[in-house]
């Protein structure tokens, strides 16, 4: 094993990914659940390093796994805020009120779309339908939905942030 | 008599989400049937229950089940597609979230069916909150005996897996989900071959979606003919999840016989948001053609709608008032398919961002008539010809937008009216 990789993800990383070998035919059918361990320890986002050591851990050229990662909306290859906040802006949320709720955003970050607010706190973008139309309009703020929202009350739950 | 819920009779009863609470109110009893019938007569109950695919294209369940090959060497696969992106869908989020088994069970008795002995979980990235309470669910079903080596005290084996996907829509699209499962870009695969012979990792495999699978343990347990009994004729069957949302008062999943009128939905979501009038609304999630005010009595059924030229889909009826701007929905929706094309065929690929470029033309005043004219010569050649249904998806929307609406819209863009004024949902003024 070589060092930067061991330097990079940590033995409990490793471990974890290594624990769902058993569940599937193939190695690279690991580059999910892979990946998404590997963001979720780099703070939300997967700089080159984290792309390189899940490519040696799973034996994958490094440029098929950057591949891969460019391809889902979820993976991150530039720095994202320590939180992160999706907005969903899709048809049943856009008609009850999610484009004032962007505007909202707008005014109280003071940052575009994809942008990192300068403390590092909070970075936001539009997103598709997160199935949660029932309750619009909604965001998904980190791992949780925040359902029902007013500009007011996504204005508090933002404050709150930490 | 009075319609009874089934697939949603366990969604405000938490005790559901353990093995325990579960059997109380008889579950896993389906799966002792099943495991009780030679696979094949647990097929052929199913077609013969009339059970169409609920993920969106409506194939025959029991039919898709007998092309996976009997005796072969390898391997088999259940999939069950949990990926749920189709804008307005949000059902299978309900099922998984508040009864988990009901969908463990569905997975083992398609697996026993067909001879697989796992299961692939494949639910969207940003379901956490549902596969967490999968993951519980699946480890709960273990230390019972319901999942393992021998599922129920049976010789057969199944393991379930939860696989989570990381934000793309076209990994719905089966081929797709397949090609993300192994670890690659969701991109859809040249078919044939199909999946019930060449799936996962090139293994017979079979998908269907998590209301389909939460289907089948109601017919083992109740008989085809109890499901045959229910909706509109023989080749629209069974109980139905419809996901309402938009402007209406109520908004939520609503268990129905399949087939029940717009109307009648809509009353039961306590009618339109604030009393307004019915502008429009999309009867099958966002790649299903709007229908019209005109049009509220159609029954919500697989064959109905596509008479109509639209589509069941995912059931997901989004609902649009007299405030609405139909260009700007429309444009929303074109935005959506040209992020979500993958880019493989050329038609998808230019032609879902063509349309959203004309659409916001229109939408935003600098259109004219013409450009409703080149709209109307560009949604033809955007689905058809490619690997997928997401260029057809795309069509939807828009030529619906143009047949029903574009009188209306030609009138509007003659008087120079676009954007049309913004009706805000929310008094911005009054929370600054
Ligand atoms: C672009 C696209 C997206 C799709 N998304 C989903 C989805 O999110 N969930 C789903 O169950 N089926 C989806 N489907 C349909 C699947 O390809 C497939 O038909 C379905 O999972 C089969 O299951 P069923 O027969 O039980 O309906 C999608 C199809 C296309 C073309
Ligand atoms: S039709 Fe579109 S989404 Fe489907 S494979 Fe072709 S480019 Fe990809
Ligand atoms: S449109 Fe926003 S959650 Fe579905």
């Amino acid at each position: 094993m070589s060092v930067e990789r061991s330097a990079f993800l940590p033995r409990e990383v490793v471990e974890r990914i290594d624990a769902l070998r058993s569940r599937y035919p193939t190695e690279e059918a690991l580059l999910l659940p892979a990946l998404h361990l590997a963001q979720n320890h780099c703070g939300g986002w997967l700089p080159e390093e984290a792309i390189e050591a899940v490519a040696e851990l799973l034996h994958l050229p490094a440029a098929k796994v950057a591949g891969v990662v460019s391809f889902y909306d979820m993976f991150h290859e530039h720095p994202v805020g320590r939180h992160r906040i999706r907005l969903c802006t899709n048809l049943s949320c856009q008609l009850r009120g999610a484009e004032e709720l962007l505007q909202q955003l707008h005014d109280q970050l003071g940052v575009d779309e994809g942008e990192v607010t300068s403390d590092g706190r909070c970075s936001f973008v539009q997103f598709e339908c997160l199935g949660s139309c029932d309750t619009a309009p909604m965001a998904m703020i980190d791992d949780d939905y925040h359902e029902n929202l007013t500009p007011a009350r996504l204005r508090r739950i933002v404050e709150e942030l930490d | 008599m009075a319609f009874e819920r089934v697939l949603t009779r366990n969604v405000d009863r938490p005790e559901a989400l353990t093995v325990r609470g579960y059997r109380e109110g008889g579950g896993y009893d389906a799966l002792a049937r099943a495991l009780r019938l030679q696979p094949e007569e647990v097929i052929e109950e199913v077609k013969k229950s009339g059970l169409r695919g609920r993920g969106g294209a409506g194939f025959p369940c029991g039919l898709k089940w007998s092309f996976v090959p009997r005796s072969t060497d390898k391997p088999k696969y259940i999939v069950c597609n949990a990926d749920e992106s189709e804008p307005g869908t949000f059902k299978d989020r309900l099922l998984m979230e508040r009864d988990p088994h009901q969908l463990i069970e569905g997975c083992i008795i398609a697996g026993w069916a067909v001879g697989a002995n796992t299961t692939y979980i494949y639910i969207r990235g940003e379901y956490t909150r549902a596969a967490a309470v999968l993951e519980e669910a699946i480890r709960d079903a273990y230390d019972h005996g319901v999942l393992g080596d021998s599922v129920l005290g049976s010789s057969f084996r199944h393991d379930v897996y939860v696989h989570r996907g990381a934000g793309a829509y076209i990994c719905g699209e089966e081929t797709g989900l397949l090609e993300s499962l192994e670890g690659k870009r969701g991109q859809p695969r040249v078919k044939p071959p199909f999946p019930a012979v060449v799936g996962a990792f090139g293994c017979p495999t079979v998908i269907n979606n998590v209301e389909t699978l939460c289907c089948v343990t109601h017919i083992l347990l109740r008989g085809a003919d109890w499901f045959k009994g229910i909706g509109t004729d023989e080749r629209n069957t069974g109980p139905k999840l419809y996901a309402v949302s938009g402007h209406v008062e109520r908004p939520g999943t609503y268990e129905h016989p399949i087939g029940i009128p717009f109307q009648e939905l809509l009353d039961g979501c306590g009618g339109m948001y604030k009393g307004r009038e019915l502008k429009a609304y999309i009867p099958g999630g966002a790649s299903a053609a709007m229908l019209t005010a005109a049009e509220r009595d159609m029954p919500l059924d697989f064959d109905s709608l596509a008479k109509a030229g639209s589509m069941l889909g995912s059931a997901a009826v989004i609902v649009m008032d007299e405030t609405t701007c139909v260009v700007r929905a429309a444009l929303r929706l074109a935005r959506f398919f040209a992020h979500e094309s993958c880019g493989q065929c050329t038609p998808c690929r230019e032609g879902t961002n063509w349309m959203r470029l004309i659409l916001r033309r229109i939408e935003s005043g600098r259109g004219s008539e013409a450009d409703l004219d080149l709209l109307a010569h560009v949604v033809p050649n955007v689905g058809g010809i490619s690997l997928c249904a997401l260029g057809d998806a795309a069509q939807g929307p828009v030529k619906s937008l143009i047949a029903k609406f574009g009188e209306e819209i030609r009138d509007n863009l003659r008087e120079r009216r676009y954007p049309l004024p913004r009706v805000p949902f929310f008094d911005l003024g009054a929370v600054a």
